[in-house]
């Protein structure tokens, strides 16, 4: 279990980024993952009462507070008009309510972790991630990058809506962690899956780019999920072979894209219109 | 460092340390309902209310409920022995260790929906692990209490 010898509840970001600039100092999130490092901590440093638990339309589009957490996704009327069911679909298995009224947005960005459902479905919907030094990054090249001690303070959707998301897992009991995930968004220019819990750092597929802003035939579909399994990279771990995440990856990805076409699913507006 | 909060409806002062979990201040203020149980926040057995919100106690710094309500069991009395009064009618308490968390997140899921359908409440439970019962007892005990809450609300409106 974590040692944590002070606390410290920042009164701006700047505080909150000098604090952290210390080696031996940490940002706190939810602190659920932080909790179970076995590492000592000087001080951890609380950036609950800087207003970044917010979610909010402005005029380059959703702009979602680091502090907002794995709940409000969940049940934002704003994030329901934006993507549907999606945003339910991919947090609402991770353990439960009490759980996910602690766990953060920016704590799951930041994380990076392979199991992330938040990732997954965030690469696919081309969000920005807001660095309070650094300014904005793609969340595709944040992905990429390695830990460092910048803050993120927001996640950006873009202004205009995909015209269909869709999200779907597998997990081998309910509430487990993700055994594979994966997130559509089809856009007018573009059409986004990404691939998680392979078991490593959810990627987005390339080449996609004929199929974007229309419905898709289904054998069109059928190609997609073959590409997609045959480009994805899998391993194995305790939870389920490479071969069978392979698998994962094609039947995941052709039941998503299903999804972004089926109205009654739920899961966005219908790309067809 | 100094906490100022309000613990079951009670406002109080204490000194603390800094790394202190909720769990462990709130046991150490004799609020023993508050169980200590998988310590990797998957169980749901130190579930309280902060400002109403169902939280993992296990999971939270005690300083970062400064200013705020913090409510456990103890605090939930009538509430919560009307709806445990069901669950035991069903035979849903066995080793009853953790009863005390499925009662507060079921009280919460009670106060944001008044009747949840059956997937909603499994979905609002799914948070709270029970290694004795298999969750029918508890689902039963829940749809009871319900139904016993909407005949005395239309008793009452007669």
């Amino acid at each position: 279990m974590i040692g944590i010898r002070d606390y410290k509840k920042a009164a701006s970001l700047e505080e909150a980024y000098q604090l952290n600039q210390k080696r031996g100092n940490r940002l706190l999130g939810g602190m659920l993952w932080l909790k179970l490092s076995r590492n000592s901590v000087q001080t951890v440093i609380d950036i609950s009462g800087l207003g970044l638990d917010k979610i909010e339309e402005t005029g380059e589009g959703l702009r979602l507070g680091a502090m907002v957490t794995l709940r409000q996704l969940e049940l934002d009327e704003k994030l329901v008009t934006y993507g549907g069911g999606a945003f339910r679909e991919a947090v609402g298995r991770i353990v439960g309510v009490q759980f996910r009224n602690l766990a953060t947005l920016g704590g799951s960005i930041y994380g990076r972790f392979g199991f992330s459902d938040v990732l997954t479905l965030f690469l696919a919907l081309d969000a920005t991630v807001c660095l309070y030094k650094r300014g904005r990054v793609p969340l595709r090249d944040y992905a990429a990058l390695p830990y460092d001690r910048d803050i993120i303070t927001h996640l950006l959707l873009p202004k205009a809506a995909p015209l269909a998301v869709a999200y779907r897992s597998a997990r081998l009991t309910e509430t487990d962690f993700p055994l594979l995930t994966c997130g559509c968004a089809v856009r007018s220019d573009a059409l986004n899956i990404a691939v998680g819990a392979r078991p490593g750092r959810a990627l987005l597929l390339s080449g996609l780019e004929k199929y974007a802003g229309r419905k898709l035939k289904d054998e069109e579909i059928e190609e997609i999920a073959a590409h997609a399994a045959a480009t994805v990279p899998t391993g194995s771990n305790t939870r389920g072979s490479a071969a069978y995440r392979t698998h994962l990856v094609q039947v995941l990805c052709a039941r998503a894209l299903r999804a972004c076409f089926r109205k009654e699913d739920g899961c966005g507006a219908d790309a067809d219109s | 460092m100094e906490l100022t909060l309000t613990l079951n409806g009670k406002k109080m002062s204490r000194l603390i340390e800094p790394g202190i979990l909720l769990l462990d201040f709130l046991r150490s203020e004799g609020c023993y309902s508050v169980k200590r149980g998988c310590e990797t926040s998957n169980c749901g057995l130190c579930t309280v209310f902060l400002d109403d919100v169902p939280v993992l106690s296990c999971s939270l710094l005690a300083a970062r409920a400064q200013g705020r309500r913090v409510t456990t069991l103890e605090g939930l009395r009538q509430e919560a022995e009307e709806l445990a009064a069901f669950i035991a009618a069903q035979g849903a308490e066995q080793c009853g260790f953790c009863n005390p968390g499925f009662m507060m997140n079921a009280i919460a899921l009670l106060r944001e929906k008044a009747e949840p359908s059956v997937d909603e409440i499994r979905d609002y439970l799914a948070g709270n692990l029970c290694r004795c019962s298999g969750y029918e007892g508890q689902l039963r005990g829940i749809l009871a209490f319900i139904e016993w809450r909407k005949s005395e609300k239309g008793g009452a409106a007669r």
